[in-house]
């Protein structure tokens, strides 16, 4: 059966394509189509015939459709190009045809045409349109913000006078998900930047003599900055932008609504908990990642060409690195670890209804986090050089 | 190309379903059949398989044994370029619309046309514009995304998106759905009317009484894992099986049958 109506094709194929021919007398269009309109046909004729139709100064128009052997919308479409429309309304127009699907298809077609509205094309002021808009969206997102806080910390403050109501089961849940699982990787990073700074100081010191220096280079860095800014990068990276997904996809599937009529106050249950997890597992993350970076600066100091032991790695570390160095790093974690909660939160909540928000949401969030994280650190760094400790 | 199809045959026709996960048996020895022009409701419980039995129809699922043929051909046989073919001449109206929620209503149905015509993007454009007319958007719609249209309105976009391609076969997954009854009946009459102006052939999963009674030629009935009869209305409701009896013999079904009864009769006649 394939293969006869294969050579039906070949042969008439020339009679499926679509044509047309028109004559036109005192405003009366007469239009005779044949062969096959659809959708897959129309691409061929469908500019000839609106650039013919511009030359034409038709009122009503007549089809004659006696040879069309198909159509669909589309092909009713295109060829309503001939009925004279504007908004609202249609020149008079009739057909001859004997299927009776032909008379409907143009009359939808022609229904489609009449509601369409007049190309508004692009404006001049549309520039001004859009800065307008983005500054508005700005002041938007910043009341937002200051509004989340705000609430935030009332809720936050409220919790802390009556700890009963906190929910200790999700904030240990989120300690594992944000602390435990997030300790390996962590350190395993910490460990490198470790022997990656103890590598560069020993090099660069020795052409000084001084490679022992290192262990000062390795200690200070390693305490004052990158235990606690490795720290906070990894959990933006990892535990910011689950906060934003988790919460951005309860929000589009109506879960926060529901929890809300239940009447658990979402920022009860949503909220602090992922904070007080922060807060808690930052400090002993950072923990954690400076003695991975120290003992890395160690293995580099030990193992590499300077060849300081352990025992006097430790020793000097002891003599000539101050304990002020440590808390410096660690006084830095909980703002670091509390910024990184309330971003991610606050994105999460700001998710809409479509997909793409949650996608731009996610990355707005993971990027304003560590855009926070490194500009706090920075005043910080400031200010503790003005305190000179 | 050898890219005909056999246009007379049923557009879509199943035999000795079986559908299984695990050892829990959803379909077994299932026939279902329709026929050019027609529109079938399947009705069956909550839980009975329909939306298995609508992914198996579509192609989404491969059952466990039997044979589902498109246009009279077995679709394990066919080949890649035929089976394109065949999904062009199929829309589907997943129950939420299943829109793309990055893309506008106009974007989202210009998205087969894309796909699979050549048109110019203007022509697209237009074409896409006279869908969202047809099943009675307002075309300041055409330019909003998904998130930001009600209920009945995405059933509509979604509705317009299946019809971009003008298929011959058309799955409806609970359209009426979470409608008002104003909203359900005018979609009932518009997939009336879209039969009759795009000759469509309509599969419709329905728990909606009104529309099997108004708009629906026969009606499936899926029960004890198989179709347990597929008929006109008034003898479905003859059948004797105690759910079918339930079903159409309920307050509320007696109700919408009272309603219906006026348009099923001019329905009959056709």
């Amino acid at each position: 059966m394939t293969s006869t109506t294969e050579i039906d094709r070949a042969t008439t194929r020339d009679d499926d394509a679509p044509r047309f021919s028109m004559s036109h007398e005192n405003g009366h269009l007469h239009f005779v189509a044949q062969g096959k309109w659809t959708l897959k046909t129309i691409a061929s004729v469908d500019h000839r015939l609106k650039t013919e139709l511009e030359d034409i100064d038709q009122e009503t128009v007549s089809y004659d459709f006696d040879d069309v052997s198909e159509l669909d919308t589309a092909g009713a479409y295109v060829l309503s190009r001939a009925i004279k429309c504007t908004t609202g309304k249609c020149f008079e127009w009739d057909i001859k045809s004997d299927d009776k699907g032909h008379q409907m298809l143009m009359q939808a077609a022609a229904d489609a045409r009449m509601g369409q509205l007049p190309d508004a094309g692009r404006m001049w002021y549309d520039v001004l349109v859009r800065m307008g808009k983005a500054t508005h969206r700005f002041w938007n997102e910043l009341y937002d913000t200051l509004a989340f806080l705000g609430r935030f910390f009332v809720v936050l403050m409220r919790l802390l006078v009556t700890p009963g109501k906190i929910r200790w089961k999700s904030v240990t849940a989120m300690v594992e998900q944000v602390g435990i699982d997030a300790a390996p990787i962590i350190m395993v990073l910490s460990f490198f930047i470790g022997a990656v700074i103890a590598y560069m100081g020993a090099n660069l010191l020795a052409s000084f003599g001084a490679q022992i220096f290192m262990v000062e280079l390795v200690g200070f860095s390693v305490l004052r900055e990158f235990g606690v800014l490795i720290t906070a990068i990894m959990l933006a990276g990892r535990s910011d932008s689950a906060f934003t997904a988790q919460i951005g996809a309860m929000r589009m599937r109506q879960e926060i609504d529901a929890m809300t009529v239940i009447g658990m106050e979402t920022y009860e249950t949503l909220v602090v908990p992922r904070a007080l997890a922060c807060l808690i597992s930052a400090p002993i993350l950072t923990f954690l990642a400076m003695l991975s970076g120290l003992f890395g600066g160690m293995l580099v100091a030990w193992l590499g060409p300077t060849d300081v032991s352990p025992i006097l790695f430790l020793a000097r570390l002891k003599d000539s690195v101050p304990i002020q160095h440590f808390w410096v790093g660690m006084v830095k974690a909980p703002f670091f670890a509390l910024i990184i909660a309330i971003v991610g939160c606050r994105q999460g909540l700001a998710v809409t209804g479509s997909v793409e928000s949650l996608g731009t949401r996610t990355t707005a969030s993971v990027v304003q986090a560590i855009f926070a994280v490194i500009t706090i650190d920075a005043m910080f760094a400031m200010l503790f050089l003005q305190l000179d400790i | 190309m050898g890219l005909e199809l056999d246009m007379s045959a049923p557009p879509v026709e199943a035999r000795g379903i079986l559908t299984q996960f695990g050892s829990n048996v959803i379909h077994e020895n299932l026939d279902f059949r329709v026929d050019r022009g027609e529109i079938v409701g399947l009705v069956g419980g909550s839980g009975s398989g329909k939306s298995v039995l609508l992914n198996t129809l579509l192609g989404l699922k491969e059952p466990e044994g039997g044979v589902v043929r498109y246009f009279g051909q077995d679709r394990r046989n066919i080949t890649p370029e035929l089976r394109q073919e065949i999904n062009n001449q199929i829309g589907v109206l997943f129950q939420g619309g299943a829109l793309f929620s990055s893309l506008t209503v106009r974007e989202n149905i210009m998205v087969p046309l894309r796909e699979h015509t050549d048109l110019p993007l203007q022509l697209m454009r237009e074409l896409a514009d006279m869908k969202i007319h047809m099943v009675g958007l307002p075309l300041k719609a055409a330019t909003l995304f998904p998130s930001d249209l009600s209920g009945g309105m995405k059933k509509r976009a979604g509705l317009a998106r299946s019809l971009a391609l003008d298929p011959t076969l058309l799955y409806l997954d609970e359209p009426t759905a979470g409608l008002d009854p104003i909203g359900a009946s005018a979609f009932d009459q518009l997939i009336l009317g879209l039969r009759e102006a795009m000759d469509l052939t309509v599969i419709m999963v329905t728990h909606d009484l009104d529309s099997l009674f108004t708009i629906c030629d026969r009606v499936a009935v899926l029960v004890d894992k198989k179709i347990a009869i597929n008929d006109s209305l008034p003898k479905v409701k003859a059948y004797e099986h105690p759910w079918v009896q339930e079903y159409f013999g309920g307050a509320r079904a007696r109700a919408a049958g009272s309603a219906g009864q006026g348009d099923t009769s001019t329905i009959g006649s056709e």
